[in-house]
């Protein structure tokens, strides 16, 4: 896979609100952030503190309504090809197998079925499903569904990966399998990814840095190094401490 | 390798355990025919009671003819081709008038689905028509058409067109936004959103609606058939039992309750065949 790629991403004074019952909601409040390219970033912050706005804005699925985001120095105007996005739910369509799904995101882009799908057999087996290739969604569990939906993106083969609490539904078992598997996605493709999520530990395991967003008006946002070995180990007493750290930056602790 | 796959090797192991091999074909008998039985059961019962209140005497048997004169009476029909000519012009109406709505309601329902604009330009007037009996717009249509097929196909036609219309219309509108926005995320144009997202999507629907469509179309077909025809199989109906040819009317009744179930299920099999990923086809 590629080496040296792009995808450092510039956010500059970057705001958002929403109308809400006749006033404005300030989501977004002159957000800066510079993300470097192979970086992985994962966001937190309260419910409603604008993680999935932001995501959404950086995939080019919303507009901001000030302030701009680049990608290597050009400023972005709706969805690229350089992007990839995971939500937080699969999101497969139902009549296609999971190589159909898996290569959707390629033949939409122009390519041919055949080399999409040769390409889409490497993602698949990455992701542990080569011999569920031509199951349909229905017949996948939550986790391997979930699954699909990251290969779909990985085919594509982003320099960005944005990934929207892309385990929250899965239970505790296959959420630690799969943060692993998503270390060891994110260091063998060499893909930038920012990821939203609820759970702190999940940040710390992931993040090279954790983005706090504010909870209340006119709060900062807040970035944390996590300056730790990989693989990491969760109960590891650094490890704790982050997470110690994470919990004081909530209130929580 | 799919989970179907897996299934089946489980359900052959569990066979081989369960009985000795000399059982076999005697247990394959009695299971098959107590699954005949819980499904045909009660229509086989029903015909046996039929036959046996009919030719008892126990009802009038010129009004009820027992089931075997019934049958007689439809097979000297097809076999000396009387009724051939008449089911042979009702498919014609029939299926012309379904070939025109499925023509016409389709690529509607597919635009009106997606463009807010025409569809809530069109709803009203379409919501007026909808609630306007087909039947009672016949008279309408004859003044206009006259008494031959064109009135017949059209008043068919129109009744048709509504249920394909408005399940084609549901369809689009229900198919999930977020796989929309997946689609639009991965740099999907409008056309291929279409093609790729909206019409698989509305699919199921549109089956929904073609099976309706075609109940409608039969009900329809038979109206018109008694109102001012002299061939066709709804004519026969009416056409025999003024000439109190009883067994002939029923032969005619069992032929159209057959072109209904004949029609639901090649729509069944090719909803199968174009729906395999959906449960509820299957
Ligand atoms: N399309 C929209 N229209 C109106 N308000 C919106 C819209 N999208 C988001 N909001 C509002 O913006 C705020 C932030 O929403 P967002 O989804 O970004 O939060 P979040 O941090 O992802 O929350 P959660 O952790 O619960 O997912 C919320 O108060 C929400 O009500
Ligand atoms: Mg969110």
């Amino acid at each position: 896979m590629p080496t040296a790629r792009g995808g450092d991403v510039t956010i500059r004074d970057l705001s958002k609100s929403f109308a809400l019952g006749g006033r404005q909601l300030a989501v977004l409040r002159s957000l800066n952030l510079d993300i470097r390219s192979g970086e992985c970033l994962v966001i937190v912050g309260a419910s409603g503190s604008g993680k999935t706005t932001l995501l959404r804005i950086l995939a080019g699925l919303e507009r901001a309504d000030g302030g701009a985001v680049a990608i290597d120095g050009k400023r972005i105007e709706g969805v690229g090809e350089e992007r990839a996005v995971i939500f937080q739910e699969p999101r497969l369509l139902p009549w296609l197998t999971v190589l159909g799904n898996v290569a959707f995101g390629l033949e939409v882009r122009g390519i041919a079925k055949a080399e999409a799908e040769k390409r889409a057999r490497f993602y698949i087996a990455l992701v542990g499903l080569a011999e569920f290739s031509d199951a349909y969604p229905r017949q996948l569990s939550g986790g391997m569904a979930q699954r699909v939906g990251i290969a779909r993106a990985l085919t594509v083969q982003p320099e960005i990966l944005l990934l929207d609490e892309p385990l929250g539904a899965l239970d505790a078992m296959t959420k630690i399998s799969m943060q692993e598997e998503l270390a060891r996605i994110w260091s063998e493709e060499n893909v930038t990814m920012v990821m939203v999520t609820h759970d702190l530990e999940e940040a710390i395991y992931l993040a090279d840095r954790v983005l706090i967003l504010p909870r209340e008006k006119g709060g900062a946002a807040r970035l944390i190094d996590v300056d730790l070995p990989r693989p990491r180990e969760r109960s590891e007493s650094r490890f704790v401490r982050y997470r110690e750290e994470l919990l004081r930056e909530f209130g929580l602790h | 390798m799919t989970l179907q796959h897996i299934e089946k090797t489980v359900g052959i192991g569990r066979h081989e355990g369960g009985s000795g091999t000399g059982m076999e074909p005697l247990h394959l008998l009695t299971r098959t025919s107590a699954r005949i039985l819980s499904r045909y059961g009660v229509l086989l019962g029903f015909l046996v009671f039929w036959q046996v209140a009919a030719s008892s005497g126990w009802v009038n048997s010129a009004v009820l003819p027992p089931v075997d004169t019934i049958v007689a009476a439809l097979w000297k029909g097809l076999i000396g081709g009387s009724l051939l000519g008449d089911i042979a012009i009702s498919l014609q109406r029939a299926g012309l008038a379904f070939a025109a709505a499925v023509v016409v309601a389709i690529p509607l329902g597919l635009v009106m689905g997606q463009a807010r604009a025409v569809e809530t330009a069109l709803d009203p007037i379409l919501q007026l028509f909808r609630q306007t009996s087909a039947l009672a717009l016949y008279p309408v249509f004859i003044l206009l058409l006259g008494l031959g097929e064109a009135s017949k196909v059209f008043v068919i036609f129109w009744a048709t067109l509504f249920p394909l219309l408005l399940n084609t219309i549901s369809g689009v509108k229900e198919v999930d936004p977020k796989l929309l926005e997946m689609a639009r995320a991965y740099g999907a144009r409008r056309l291929t959103i279409f093609r790729r997202v909206v019409l698989p999507g509305a699919v199921p629907s549109i089956f929904v609606g073609l099976r309706l469509g075609a109940t409608t179309a039969l009900l329809l077909l038979i109206a018109s058939e008694m109102i001012g025809a002299n061939k066709g199989i709804g004519f026969q109906v009416m056409n025999a039992q003024y000439n109190f040819q009883i067994p002939l009317m029923f032969a005619a009744i069992v032929i159209l309750a057959a072109l209904g179930l004949i029609a639901n299920q090649v729509l069944v099999v090719l909803q199968r065949r174009l729906c395999r990923w959906n449960v509820s086809a299957g």
